[in-house]
């Protein structure tokens, strides 16, 4: 297992197990070739997906899912639990490598180079692509090592003063800085939960990122703390692309500029946040967001 | 979407609350149509009485709109409604306002309808009224019909009929202005028929506003000011 930049590992819940292989779905609109509707191409793509299949042992979680995610902007993801969102989450920086039985098919490419190549090295591709839980998991060290321990061990600075810098400036844009610069080398585990996450952040940005995946990265936060961290995703989204999986939909309509919706493994609809919960493509999506299922 | 559903929330007082503001809408739309009516039937038929219980009326027509807008922003701050939901709740609190004003132009007829009664020469214009009267009695009718049913046919269909109302609002001004300078002595009784008329036209002008907003419920599509954006 390799841990080195990813900084913990999803477990995969209960519901990525679920048996989610062609059962009749006819009762909900759905047939086994859905195609989905929507913008999935577009232009400037950071990462493209193309017919990506993805399973545990014999189960399928994710059935054939086409679709772009632009460069530095902010894509979320949606769908009852079991939909498979945190699955193709996870994808895209193969955390799915460290579960036993996961198998990936299909190409996603980062900048148009093959995620799943052989020769790709993993390491590196956490550092592009690093992520953020729905947990804050600091490492049980001080807020200096936490966030001063990619930069480390990807050799990101020469000197001290260099890991200085990186530190500082992370914990600045994670809109931490002014809280904690007076308490660095006390426990990251003392902070609030919110604080957590934020340390978390900046713990992912201080190896200078591409791409951020969020997985559930509020569901643990009370309102304020949820407040900033959308403040945060807005202001980093001029800088990253950031893929966000969520539960709260009007999360979803607040910081992100596409939404995809998920559905029992399939990519049901990927478009433009204000269409999505204004007027959506598919009946599935809008029964999703007015609440009429989940 | 062909058939609009505002039930099966998973919860339920959600679907409770929509179609609150619905029923609360058609039945401000029904207490407006009667105000027109009786106001239209006050000025053709020289009734002050009748005019006078159309003014006294409107104050309930001001509480429905009042008592709609807080269900709408109940609604809002509750549920968070999205998609058609959303449309619906935008929609009503916009219908809601174009239905006042209907109100208020009913009211400004029966108030020109007891300023008719009391002169003792009766006035020409009121062929005008009646015809233009019964024109913008349908197309409220309509609408309100169309919001009943979802019916975008029957929305774009009275968008078009209004706009047969304006011309023959053209054609009725014509006439007036052609009575006062047949006989100038008949101008400010006229007058008071030109105001009328007005406000049928801008009655009219409302109802259109309705059929614009059934289509965006439905379509999700907003027609207004299409001009603008090609």
């Amino acid at each position: 297992m390799n841990t080195s930049a990813t900084f913990g590992v999803g477990t995969p819940s209960e519901s990525d197990f679920r048996d989610t292989r062609d059962g009749d779905m006819s009762d909900i609109g759905l047939t086994k070739g859905h195609v989905t509707v929507g913008s999935v191409e577009i232009q400037a793509a950071k990462i493209t997906a193309r017919g990506v299949n993805i399973f545990y042992g014999d189960k399928q979680a994710i059935h054939d899912v086409n679709v772009d995610i632009g460069k530095n902007q902010v894509i979320a993801m949606i769908g009852p639990s079991g939909c498979g969102k945190s699955t193709f989450l996870r994808s895209l920086n193969r955390m799915n490598d460290t579960i036993d039985g996961c198998k990936i098919e299909g190409d996603i490419r980062i900048d148009g180079e093959d995620l799943y190549s052989p020769k790709l090295d993993v390491v590196e591709l956490r550092a592009r692509v690093g992520m953020v839980f729905q947990k804050p998991n600091p490492f049980p060290k001080s807020i200096y090592d936490n966030v001063a321990y990619g930069p480390k061990i990807h050799g990101l600075a020469e000197t001290r003063a260099d890991l200085d810098e990186m530190v500082e400036k992370s914990l600045r844009r994670a809109g931490l800085w002014d809280e904690v610069k007076d308490r660095l080398f006390q426990a990251g585990t003392g902070l609030s939960g919110g604080q957590q996450q934020r340390l978390c952040i900046a713990r992912a940005i201080a190896v200078s990122p591409e791409v951020i995946l969020m997985d559930e990265p509020c569901s643990a936060l009370d309102p304020i703390a949820t407040a900033r961290i959308e403040e945060l995703i807005e202001e980093l989204s001029h800088n990253f692309t950031i893929a966000i999986v969520t539960h709260n939909m009007q999360q979803a309509a607040r910081v992100s500029q596409r939404t995809a919706y998920f559905h029992l493994g399939r990519l049901i609809e990927v478009n433009p946040t204000e269409q999505v919960f204004t007027n959506p493509e598919h009946s599935l999506t809008e029964s999703y967001i007015t609440g009429r299922f989940g | 979407m062909a058939n609009m559903s505002f039930e099966n929330h998973i919860v339920k007082q959600f679907d409770g609350e929509l179609e609150d503001i619905r029923t609360m809408l058609m039945e401000m739309g029904g207490k407006v149509e009667q105000q027109l009516k009786d106001a239209i039937t006050s000025v053709a038929g020289v009734d002050s009485a009748l005019a006078e219980r159309v003014i006294e009326r409107e104050s309930h027509v001001d509480e429905m709109e009042l008592d709609i807008d807080e269900a709408c922003m109940l609604i809002i701050a509750r549920r968070q409604p999205a998609a058609t939901d959303l449309r619906l709740v935008m929609m009503v609190s916009k219908a809601v306002n174009d239905l006042e004003r209907i109100g208020d132009e009913a009211k400004k007829i029966a108030s020109h309808a007891i300023i008719l009664a009391e002169q003792d020469v009766p006035s020409k214009g009121y062929t005008e009224v009646r015809h233009l009267g019964k024109g913008v009695s349908n197309i409220l009718a309509n609408a309100l019909d169309a919001f009943a049913r979802f019916d975008v046919e029957a929305a774009l269909k009275t968008l078009k009929d209004d706009h047969q109302i304006d011309l023959e609002y053209k054609t009725a001004l014509r006439e007036l202005v052609t009575y006062m300078m047949e006989d100038p002595r008949s101008i400010s009784r006229v007058i008071n028929i030109l105001w009328v008329v007005r406000s049928l036209e801008r009655i009219g002008d409302h109802a259109k506003n309705l059929c614009e907003q059934i289509v965006f419920v439905v379509k999700g599509q907003d027609i207004r000011h299409s001009e603008l954006r090609g």
